[in-house]
Protein backbone atom coordinates (compact mmCIF):
# COMPACT_ATOMS: atom_id res chain seq x y z
CA UNK A 1 0.00 0.00 0.00
CA UNK A 2 1.60 3.53 -0.86
CA UNK A 3 1.82 6.04 1.89
CA UNK A 4 -1.91 7.76 1.42
CA UNK A 5 -3.68 5.74 -0.36
CA UNK A 6 -6.91 3.15 0.91
CA UNK A 7 -7.02 -0.24 1.60
CA UNK A 8 -10.19 -1.34 0.17
CA UNK A 9 -11.32 -5.13 -0.18
CA UNK A 10 -14.33 -6.97 -1.23
CA UNK A 11 -13.77 -10.41 -0.41
CA UNK A 12 -15.87 -13.60 -0.70
CA UNK A 13 -13.59 -15.88 1.67
CA UNK A 14 -12.78 -15.34 5.20
CA UNK A 15 -9.59 -13.40 6.61
CA UNK A 16 -8.09 -12.85 9.73
CA UNK A 17 -8.91 -9.49 11.45
CA UNK A 18 -5.38 -9.74 13.66
CA UNK A 19 -3.02 -10.40 10.61
CA UNK A 20 -4.97 -7.55 8.95
CA UNK A 21 -4.28 -4.94 11.48
CA UNK A 22 -0.85 -5.92 11.86
CA UNK A 23 0.14 -5.30 8.00
CA UNK A 24 -1.64 -2.26 7.78
CA UNK A 25 -0.55 -1.01 11.39
CA UNK A 26 3.15 -1.84 10.21
CA UNK A 27 2.45 0.61 6.98
CA UNK A 28 1.44 3.51 8.85
CA UNK A 29 4.44 3.83 11.55
CA UNK A 30 4.12 7.42 11.29
CA UNK A 31 0.44 7.75 12.55
CA UNK A 32 0.13 8.11 16.84
CA UNK A 33 -2.89 6.23 17.32
CA UNK A 34 -5.11 3.23 14.54
CA UNK A 35 -8.56 3.05 15.88
CA UNK A 36 -10.49 -0.29 14.47
CA UNK A 37 -13.70 -1.54 14.56
CA UNK A 38 -14.26 -5.72 13.67
CA UNK A 39 -17.63 -6.64 13.03
CA UNK A 40 -18.35 -10.20 13.22
CA UNK A 41 -21.71 -12.53 12.44
CA UNK A 42 -23.34 -12.76 16.46
CA UNK A 43 -23.71 -16.05 17.73
CA UNK A 44 -27.73 -16.51 19.10
CA UNK A 45 -31.27 -15.51 18.40
CA UNK A 46 -30.90 -19.54 16.47
CA UNK A 47 -29.09 -17.74 13.40
CA UNK A 48 -27.36 -20.40 12.03
CA UNK A 49 -25.67 -18.87 9.10
CA UNK A 50 -25.55 -15.29 7.66
CA UNK A 51 -25.50 -14.12 3.93
CA UNK A 52 -24.10 -10.81 2.61
CA UNK A 53 -25.41 -10.28 -0.89
CA UNK A 54 -23.00 -8.02 -3.45
CA UNK A 55 -23.96 -6.34 -6.74
CA UNK A 56 -20.03 -6.48 -8.63
CA UNK A 57 -20.73 -3.09 -10.55
CA UNK A 58 -21.40 -1.25 -7.72
CA UNK A 59 -20.42 -2.62 -4.31
CA UNK A 60 -16.95 -2.09 -4.63
CA UNK A 61 -16.57 0.72 -6.57
CA UNK A 62 -18.95 2.51 -3.69
CA UNK A 63 -16.86 1.29 -0.91
CA UNK A 64 -13.69 2.97 -2.50
CA UNK A 65 -15.59 6.39 -2.95
CA UNK A 66 -17.13 6.02 0.77
CA UNK A 67 -12.99 5.35 1.62
CA UNK A 68 -11.91 8.73 -0.75
CA UNK A 69 -14.74 10.55 1.32
CA UNK A 70 -13.54 9.70 4.82
CA UNK A 71 -9.76 10.40 3.42
CA UNK A 72 -11.28 14.01 2.63
CA UNK A 73 -12.89 14.43 5.93
CA UNK A 74 -10.18 13.73 8.04
CA UNK A 75 -6.52 13.76 8.03
CA UNK A 76 -5.35 10.38 8.21
CA UNK A 77 -2.10 8.31 7.38
CA UNK A 78 -4.29 5.17 6.32
CA UNK A 79 -7.84 3.95 6.11
CA UNK A 80 -7.92 -0.02 5.88
CA UNK A 81 -11.23 -1.51 4.50
CA UNK A 82 -12.12 -5.11 4.73
CA UNK A 83 -15.60 -6.50 4.12
CA UNK A 84 -16.97 -9.98 3.11
CA UNK A 85 -19.64 -10.77 0.92
CA UNK A 86 -20.92 -14.58 1.02
CA UNK A 87 -22.26 -17.59 3.36
CA UNK A 88 -20.40 -16.68 6.96
CA UNK A 89 -20.83 -18.26 10.31
CA UNK A 90 -21.57 -16.95 13.48
CA UNK A 91 -18.22 -15.49 15.39
CA UNK A 92 -16.44 -14.86 11.79
CA UNK A 93 -15.17 -11.38 10.97
CA UNK A 94 -17.83 -9.68 8.88
CA UNK A 95 -15.97 -5.99 8.82
CA UNK A 96 -12.79 -4.45 9.51
CA UNK A 97 -12.20 -1.31 9.35
CA UNK A 98 -8.88 0.44 10.73
CA UNK A 99 -8.13 4.52 10.75
CA UNK A 100 -4.44 5.74 11.72
CA UNK A 101 -3.92 9.21 12.66
CA UNK A 102 -1.29 11.49 13.71
CA UNK A 103 -4.20 12.64 16.30
CA UNK A 104 -6.25 9.41 18.03
CA UNK A 105 -9.43 11.86 17.61
CA UNK A 106 -9.27 12.25 13.78
CA UNK A 107 -8.91 8.43 13.55
CA UNK A 108 -11.85 7.68 16.21
CA UNK A 109 -14.40 9.84 13.64
CA UNK A 110 -13.10 8.29 10.23
CA UNK A 111 -13.56 4.70 11.78
CA UNK A 112 -17.24 5.65 13.24
CA UNK A 113 -18.04 7.46 10.12
CA UNK A 114 -16.91 4.53 7.71
CA UNK A 115 -18.72 2.30 9.98
CA UNK A 116 -21.82 3.75 10.00
CA UNK A 117 -21.85 4.79 6.32
CA UNK A 118 -20.82 0.32 5.44
CA UNK A 119 -24.14 -0.29 7.64
CA UNK A 120 -27.10 2.24 5.86
CA UNK A 121 -25.41 2.85 2.45
CA UNK A 122 -23.35 0.38 1.20
CA UNK A 123 -24.22 -1.88 -1.71
CA UNK A 124 -24.84 -5.52 0.27
CA UNK A 125 -28.34 -7.10 1.16
CA UNK A 126 -28.57 -9.96 3.73
CA UNK A 127 -30.18 -12.86 4.73
CA UNK A 128 -29.74 -15.11 7.85
CA UNK A 129 -30.74 -18.82 8.32
CA UNK A 130 -32.67 -19.41 11.15
CA UNK A 131 -34.09 -23.09 11.83
CA UNK A 132 -32.63 -24.44 7.99
CA UNK A 133 -34.84 -21.20 6.45
CA UNK A 134 -33.32 -18.74 4.93
CA UNK A 135 -35.00 -15.16 5.18
CA UNK A 136 -33.69 -12.03 3.85
CA UNK A 137 -33.47 -9.18 5.98
CA UNK A 138 -34.69 -5.59 5.70
CA UNK A 139 -33.43 -2.43 6.40
CA UNK A 140 -33.23 -0.96 10.22
CA UNK A 141 -34.21 2.56 11.47
CA UNK A 142 -31.44 2.79 13.98
CA UNK A 143 -28.62 2.48 10.94
CA UNK A 144 -30.72 5.40 9.12
CA UNK A 145 -30.59 7.24 12.98
CA UNK A 146 -26.72 6.79 13.24
CA UNK A 147 -25.88 7.84 9.64
CA UNK A 148 -28.16 10.72 10.23
CA UNK A 149 -25.54 12.11 12.70
CA UNK A 150 -22.95 13.19 10.38
CA UNK A 151 -25.07 15.67 8.68
CA UNK B 1 -26.52 -17.00 -8.25
CA UNK B 2 -28.77 -18.87 -10.27
CA UNK B 3 -29.40 -18.55 -14.24
CA UNK B 4 -32.53 -18.63 -15.50
CA UNK B 5 -32.46 -18.46 -19.43
CA UNK B 6 -35.87 -17.55 -20.98
CA UNK B 7 -36.17 -16.48 -24.67
CA UNK B 8 -32.58 -15.49 -25.25
CA UNK B 9 -30.71 -16.74 -28.12
CA UNK B 10 -27.66 -18.48 -28.84
CA UNK B 11 -25.50 -15.70 -29.98
CA UNK B 12 -25.56 -13.41 -26.77
CA UNK B 13 -28.39 -11.13 -28.32
CA UNK B 14 -30.88 -9.69 -25.49
CA UNK B 15 -30.54 -8.09 -22.29
CA UNK B 16 -29.71 -9.74 -18.69
CA UNK B 17 -31.97 -9.06 -15.44
CA UNK B 18 -30.16 -9.49 -12.06
CA UNK B 19 -32.62 -9.36 -9.19
CA UNK B 20 -30.46 -8.56 -5.76
CA UNK B 21 -31.59 -9.54 -2.41
CA UNK B 22 -35.14 -10.28 -1.46
CA UNK B 23 -35.80 -9.94 -5.19
CA UNK B 24 -34.08 -12.93 -6.00
CA UNK B 25 -36.54 -15.17 -3.69
CA UNK B 26 -39.48 -13.30 -5.70
CA UNK B 27 -37.44 -14.26 -9.06
CA UNK B 28 -36.73 -17.70 -7.98
CA UNK B 29 -33.17 -17.01 -9.43
CA UNK B 30 -30.35 -14.06 -9.02
CA UNK B 31 -30.54 -13.63 -12.68
CA UNK B 32 -32.66 -14.24 -15.82
CA UNK B 33 -32.13 -13.56 -20.00
CA UNK B 34 -34.70 -12.18 -21.99
CA UNK B 35 -35.27 -11.13 -25.38
CA UNK B 36 -34.91 -7.21 -25.93
CA UNK B 37 -37.59 -4.98 -25.09
CA UNK B 38 -36.81 -1.07 -26.26
CA UNK B 39 -37.42 -0.09 -22.72
CA UNK B 40 -37.79 -0.72 -19.05
CA UNK B 41 -40.72 -0.35 -18.80
CA UNK B 42 -41.88 -3.04 -21.59
CA UNK B 43 -39.21 -5.15 -19.95
CA UNK B 44 -40.73 -5.60 -16.64
CA UNK B 45 -44.43 -6.00 -18.75
CA UNK B 46 -43.00 -9.42 -19.73
CA UNK B 47 -42.84 -10.90 -16.56
CA UNK B 48 -45.05 -12.56 -14.44
CA UNK B 49 -47.65 -10.31 -12.37
CA UNK B 50 -45.65 -11.44 -8.92
CA UNK B 51 -42.23 -10.03 -9.77
CA UNK B 52 -43.92 -6.90 -11.63
CA UNK B 53 -45.46 -5.42 -8.97
CA UNK B 54 -42.29 -6.33 -6.63
CA UNK B 55 -39.97 -4.41 -9.41
CA UNK B 56 -42.19 -1.72 -9.59
CA UNK B 57 -41.86 -0.99 -6.03
CA UNK B 58 -41.22 2.50 -5.27
CA UNK B 59 -38.17 2.04 -2.85
CA UNK B 60 -36.25 -0.32 -5.79
CA UNK B 61 -33.81 1.33 -7.62
CA UNK B 62 -32.10 0.73 -11.22
CA UNK B 63 -28.69 -0.01 -12.70
CA UNK B 64 -28.33 -0.03 -16.07
CA UNK B 65 -24.55 -1.94 -16.96
CA UNK B 66 -23.28 -0.36 -13.39
CA UNK B 67 -24.89 3.34 -13.88
CA UNK B 68 -27.56 4.05 -11.38
CA UNK B 69 -30.81 5.26 -13.14
CA UNK B 70 -31.84 8.21 -11.59
CA UNK B 71 -36.10 8.36 -11.27
CA UNK B 72 -36.66 10.26 -14.71
CA UNK B 73 -34.20 8.52 -16.71
CA UNK B 74 -35.72 5.86 -19.38
CA UNK B 75 -33.16 4.37 -21.22
CA UNK B 76 -33.34 2.72 -24.54
CA UNK B 77 -31.85 -0.70 -24.07
CA UNK B 78 -29.66 -2.14 -26.51
CA UNK B 79 -28.55 -6.05 -26.99
CA UNK B 80 -26.14 -7.33 -24.13
CA UNK B 81 -27.38 -4.51 -21.57
CA UNK B 82 -27.79 -5.90 -17.77
CA UNK B 83 -30.49 -4.66 -15.83
CA UNK B 84 -29.89 -5.23 -11.56
CA UNK B 85 -33.15 -4.34 -9.86
CA UNK B 86 -31.95 -2.99 -6.59
CA UNK B 87 -34.51 -3.29 -3.21
CA UNK B 88 -33.06 -0.94 -0.03
CA UNK B 89 -29.96 -2.15 1.09
CA UNK B 90 -29.65 -4.41 4.64
CA UNK B 91 -26.37 -2.87 5.61
CA UNK B 92 -23.27 -4.50 5.97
Amino acid sequence: MRLGDSDVRLLTGTFDPASELAAFTATVSEAGGVVSFLGQVRAGDGVEALELQHYEPLTLPAMRDLARMVRGRWDLDGLLIIHRSGVMEPGEPIVLVAAAARHRRDAFAAADFAMDHLKSESWFWKREKVGGEWRWVEPREQDFEDIARWG
Amino acid sequence: MTQVNRASSSDGSGVTLVFLGRLESVAGGGSRKLALSPTIDALIETLEPSLVSALREPRVKLAVNGILLQDTDAPVLKDGDEIAFLPPVSGG
